[in-house]
């Protein structure tokens, strides 16, 4: 009976058409890397708030269940029941859409992030754009008016100063943030980030981070301003703004410009584990090329996963310690640093692949004669 | 019968559901654009701004059923995330009661007029020629547009991208100089 109805469900699967098949899988791996982003969303905050106890001495949170790891939950729960409570004065339609404007783009950007190699015949990304990485800094780039809206709605003096801080800060490290990763593009001859990997992997030390070590400096640095992190977090400076942008917001809504920034954080992370630290790969003989459509290589295929997750867990671990070792830019230090120093950083380093690629290519035609 | 529509849509997935998206798309792009110029519910200029920004975002989808995925993602952030950021910034900064009249005298709508027809002997003839659901990036090489549109840029139109970068280098230098701090009369 039941290997009847097992053999109809196969017969089923095999039968349907390639639009389907493909429609299935990609709202399976749409579910699942939303359920793991959102996961790793919640373990950030435990991560940061252990991470920053320890570096001051104390314990932190570590009641609800064993090692604290419960916290999530009793924090959600928190969230979800308390009241909803909207101050007087503010811009309704603004005040409930900018905690959606700011989320929805940070869990876009898992759409064209390699995940993995493949599983089966299934490539682990959800959508293998041609313009991927672009399609990343134009979803990031309309976070911005999250914090914009949120800041003009609240309709009082620390929010939109923090939103302001947002906008100029946002626009400033945007344009570091592209020069940056050009380099990478030259080197890999791709905007396709599964193309990148490839490069990546085809012969040993060939990750960005050792062949582009400056994009990544930059990168990285650009990163922490556009999630808002330390020493970049003006937007939020608590001392001086009381809060920021979500000083009028309570309840879900504020949980939600909080999951947002660790959103960010770990999308960031993603990103740069892709371009620089070889995404799923490990210079290991079975590690290094994409997963076979074997029962082995399927166990090779979940590797290439945990070895991606593994990374970026590493990356938000370096974030996290940042922000309790250093402290704040001054706003005008900010501007100074993006636009005086690293912007023409950037266009040097941009400069110099160009040079050498143009060197690398042409020499060899001299020795030809 | 449900199994007939099933099987159509499949065999048939990427056109119907192309022209639905390119309907919605282009109502809500002119929708918004014209809430930019006259909106009848609020007079804020910040509603104006999300607007405008709304009318960008139909315009890179549209670029996306064209498979001009290069051309979309570059609208998205240089106009969705750079220009219309700064046209916030500025209103957020104006007056809270700082409203935008919307007062046609006949001057000022013969002279929309004016620019109105002009604009369209422009885009009329070139919107004639094209022929109808043509792909742009099917007649360029597979390994994508961004680098057919860089080829492009630096040979066929060289001259109109360098005369571009001048136009905008002289602007960057107006502005310095505009809001350089008055020194007249105070030695520095």
């Amino acid at each position: 009976m039941i290997t009847e109805q097992l053999y109809s469900l196969n017969n089923w699967l095999n039968n349907i058409p390639d639009f389907w098949w493909w429609f299935l899988f990609t709202l399976v791996k749409i579910g699942a890397a939303i359920g793991i982003g959102l996961g790793m969303v919640a373990y950030a905050v435990v991560l940061e708030r252990r991470v920053a106890s320890f570096i001051q001495d104390r314990l932190g949170p570590n009641r609800a269940g064993p090692w604290g790891l419960l916290q999530p939950v009793c924090d959600g729960l928190k969230s979800f029941l308390k009241e909803d409570f909207i101050p007087a004065g503010v811009h309704k339609f603004y005040y409930w859409i900018a905690p959606v404007i700011i989320l929805g783009p940070a869990l876009m950007t898992i759409a064209v992030i390699p995940f993995g190699s493949k599983i089966g015949n299934q490539s682990m990304v959800i959508s293998d754009l041609n313009v991927g990485l672009l399609y990343t800094f134009a979803v990031a780039s309309i976070s911005v008016y999250g914090i914009l809206l949120a800041g003009y709605a609240a309709n009082s003096k620390y929010p939109i100063i923090g939103g302001m801080r947002a906008g100029a800060q946002m626009i400033s490290y945007e344009g570091t943030m592209g020069l940056s990763i050009i380099p990478i593009f030259m080197l890999a001859g791709s905007t396709n980030l599964n193309a990148i990997i490839a490069w990546q992997t085809s012969a040993p030390l060939h990750w960005g981070i050792i062949q582009a070590p400056l994009s990544a400096l930059l990168f990285f640095i650009a990163t922490l301003a556009e999630a808002n992190r330390v020493p970049f977090d003006l937007p939020e400076a608590e001392q001086e703004l009381a809060g920021g942008y979500n000083t009028e917001y309570g309840a879900m809504k504020f949980a939600m410009f909080f999951m947002a920034e660790y959103a960010s954080v770990i999308m960031g992370s993603a990103i740069f584990v892709t371009l620089f630290l070889g995404g799923w790969s490990l210079p290991l003989p079975w590690l290094n090329s994409p997963a076979s459509n074997t029962w082995m290589g399927m166990l090779i295929g979940i590797i290439h996963i945990c070895i991606f997750l593994a990374k970026t867990i590493m990356i938000v671990f370096l974030i996290v310690w940042i922000r309790w070792m250093l402290p704040r830019f001054r706003f005008d230090q900010l501007m100074d640093l993006g636009w005086r120093k690293l912007m023409p950083l950037a266009l040097a380093n941009i400069a110099f692949y160009a040079l050498l690629l143009w060197a690398i290519a042409i020499i060899p035609t001299f020795f030809q004669n | 019968m449900w199994e007939k529509l099933l099987n159509y849509w499949s065999q048939s997935a990427p056109l119907l559901p192309e022209a639905i998206a390119f309907y919605i798309l282009a109502t809500i792009a002119i929708l918004f654009g014209f809430l930019v110029v006259a909106n009848p519910f609020s007079r804020a200029p910040i509603n104006s701004g999300l607007s405008l920004l709304c009318t960008i975002l139909s315009l890179a989808g549209m670029a996306i059923l064209l498979r001009a995925y290069f051309l979309a993602a570059i609208l998205v952030i240089i106009y969705g995330g750079a220009v219309v950021v700064l046209f916030l910034f500025v209103l957020m900064l104006s007056r809270k009661d700082f409203k935008i009249v919307f007062a046609p005298t006949r001057i000022r709508f013969a002279i929309g007029m004016i620019i109105t027809i002009l604009f369209a002997m422009i885009i009329v003839p070139i919107a004639i020629q094209i022929p109808v659901s043509t792909a742009v990036s099917d007649s360029v090489p597979i390994e994508g547009t961004v680098s057919a549109i860089g080829t492009l840029l630096l040979t066929k139109y060289i001259i109109p991208f360098e005369a571009i970068s001048i136009l905008l280098l002289s602007a960057i230098i107006g502005v310095v100089y505009l809001s350089k701090p008055e020194t007249k009369g105070k030695s520095k």
